[in-house]
């Protein structure tokens, strides 16, 4: 299922005092695809993810999953969030937080228990159902967060910075394993972050946003191939020409739209 | 990662752990013996030494029998008494001081209606309404529950409504990501994550509901703990209406206790996220 986000803007607060953090944009993200969405902080990217994801209504504008209206979180879409210690329950085992998760889509025990498993070994925490999320380090609460997730099997996730609070290591091994779980679950991703490496690194095509007020810059395809290694893709001349190019679009201050292919 | 793995430090835990509960005891020790001198010295009937006061209490509140678990008659008489009062009126003030105080924490329109009648009822010393809930319920348990009743909901209340309005945003934000049910999201993540100061209000509640529980029982019924002590007093048996104070005392303590226990098993993950401030 495509998402598509219909000339959507958002203002907070009204009249004098309204600020518009993101003017009218429009993207699609095509089914299957991984998105990066990448541009300087206040430019309105975790603002347009949040109405991607049903979670703060647009002041214009629509956003559609398929051909239904977002009007809420949708069935089959799951969220990541930027700070696992504040979206994973501290105060439920592993499971009863990925159990959740999977609440509000009624299945059966014995289906829950097998999907709680699985999900788990995709995100390399075979056996660990029972822990607490504060026994864990950061790096594996964000793997619990990507396994509550995908406990759902999602059409969709969206990623809202999620590996802003690990250190560098952990960084890229999060990275190489939402890029494994995303063909495990064939799942479309939209995948914000200020990193434009990352972002290179881990999209099919990149939207370059810049700040006051938020808007699309441009749309990059990727097209590097696939799978992606943090060492040979990395080495590869032409991600170091789509990095300069987001890099260029990024620091250029108050750019114009333009379209990039 | 690992929760309770020993490390090298927790032997000097252990040692530090000792000399903390050492400093704690020796005050009571001290506190202990001034009673036992002063009361020799004084030699009054009204303020007995620490020891005789000892003897009245195995005679009154223990036995030699194992099956009573070494416990007088009286004392289950009077103790399950008084206890059962104290649990239906503070139990029914959890339930209703937690449900109210959601309701209160997650809507401010109520909260604004309610904040009055609150107002009204923290500001009234709760020993005010005994002579008015004699007259409702007469004497019967009624009056005792009440009274118990009346004088720790507030509490919870207030602290139930605070921390529910202070739930952190991002945990209410993810929970609507997951599309929970309403009754799921308020009994799983809103409460739970308000529990910090649910249990503050719990425990200042559970002194008030005691002391409330002794005080109901000084008027107008006809057993209890508080009512031992009147009994006592006015059959110039000094020993016994010691001998029950230090009982209340005694109960207070394992109370509290109790409730530490389950305060921190409930709270585990606060401690341990370093979420303590919030």
């Amino acid at each position: 299922m495509d998402l598509h986000v219909e000339g959507v803007r958002k203002t907070y607060g009204r009249g004098g005092a309204a600020r518009e953090v993101l003017t009218e944009t429009s993207v699609t993200v095509r089914s299957q695809q991984f998105v990066s969405i990448v541009g300087p902080s206040g430019c309105g990217k975790s603002t347009l993810l949040m109405m991607m994801a049903g979670l703060l209504r647009p002041s214009g504008g629509q956003v559609r999953l398929g051909d239904r209206v977002v009007d809420g979180p949708p069935m089959g879409l799951s969220v990541v969030f930027q700070d696992y210690s504040r979206s994973l329950f501290p105060w439920m085992t592993v499971r009863r937080n990925l159990a959740m998760a999977a609440a509000a889509y009624k299945l059966p025990k014995a289906e829950l228990r097998q999907r709680v498993e699985h999900a788990l070994v995709s995100v390399g925490l075979p056996g660990l159902a029972d822990m607490y999320p504060w026994q864990m380090s950061g790096g594996m609460q964000q793997r619990v967060a990507i396994a509550r997730a995908l406990v759902v099997e999602p059409t969709v996730m969206l990623m809202d910075e999620p590996f802003a609070a690990v250190d560098a290591q952990t960084r890229a091994d999060l990275e190489d394993l939402v890029l494994r779980v995303r063909h495990e679950y064939n799942v479309t991703v939209a995948f914000v972050t200020h990193d434009i490496d990352e972002a290179v690194y881990m999209g099919d095509r990149i939207i370059v946003m810049a700040a006051g007020p938020g808007r699309v810059l441009a749309e990059l395809d990727v097209d590097l191939p696939r799978p992606r290694d943090q060492v040979e893709t990395k080495r590869d001349p032409q991600f170091a020409e789509l990095r300069s190019e987001v890099f260029r679009l990024v620091m250029r201050p108050g750019g114009a739209k333009t379209t990039v292919s | 990662m690992c929760g309770g793995c020993p490390l090298p430090s927790q032997v000097g835990d252990a040692s530090r752990r000792l000399a903390k509960s050492v400093s704690a005891v020796w005050l009571v020790a001290v506190l202990l013996v001034g009673w036992e001198i002063y009361g020799r010295v004084n030699g009054s009937v009204f303020f007995p030494p620490l020891s005789k006061v000892l003897q009245q209490f195995a005679t009154m509140w223990l036995s030699s029998d194992a099956s009573q678990l070494y416990l007088s008659e009286l004392f289950w008489d009077q103790v399950t008494t008084s206890l059962s009062r104290f649990a239906r009126g503070w139990g029914l003030a959890v339930v209703a001081g937690i449900a109210v105080g959601v309701i209160l924490g997650r809507s401010r329109v109520a909260a604004r209606m309610y904040n009055p009648v609150v107002r009204f009822f923290t500001s009234i010393p709760n020993t005010v309404l005994l002579p008015i809930a004699v007259q409702i319920f007469g004497v019967t348990d009624g009056m005792n529950i009440f009274l118990i009743f009346l004088g720790s909901v507030w509490v919870i209340m207030i602290n139930t409504a605070d921390g529910v309005a202070g739930v952190d945003p991002m945990w209410l934000r993810s929970a609507r990501s997951l599309r929970l049910a309403k009754a799921t999201l308020y009994w799983r993540v809103v409460v739970p994550a308000a529990m910090p100061q649910v249990m503050a209000g719990l425990r200042v509640s559970l002194g008030i509901g005691l002391i409330l529980m002794v005080i109901s029982e000084l008027y107008a019924t006809t057993a209890g703990l508080g009512y031992q002590i009147v009994v006592a007093q006015s059959s110039f048996q000094y020993l016994s209406m010691w001998s029950a104070f230090v009982l209340i005392g005694l109960i207070g303590i394992i109370l509290n206790a109790i409730f530490s226990v389950v305060e921190r098993r409930l709270l585990r993950w606060q401690r341990r996220t370093g979420l303590a401030g919030l």
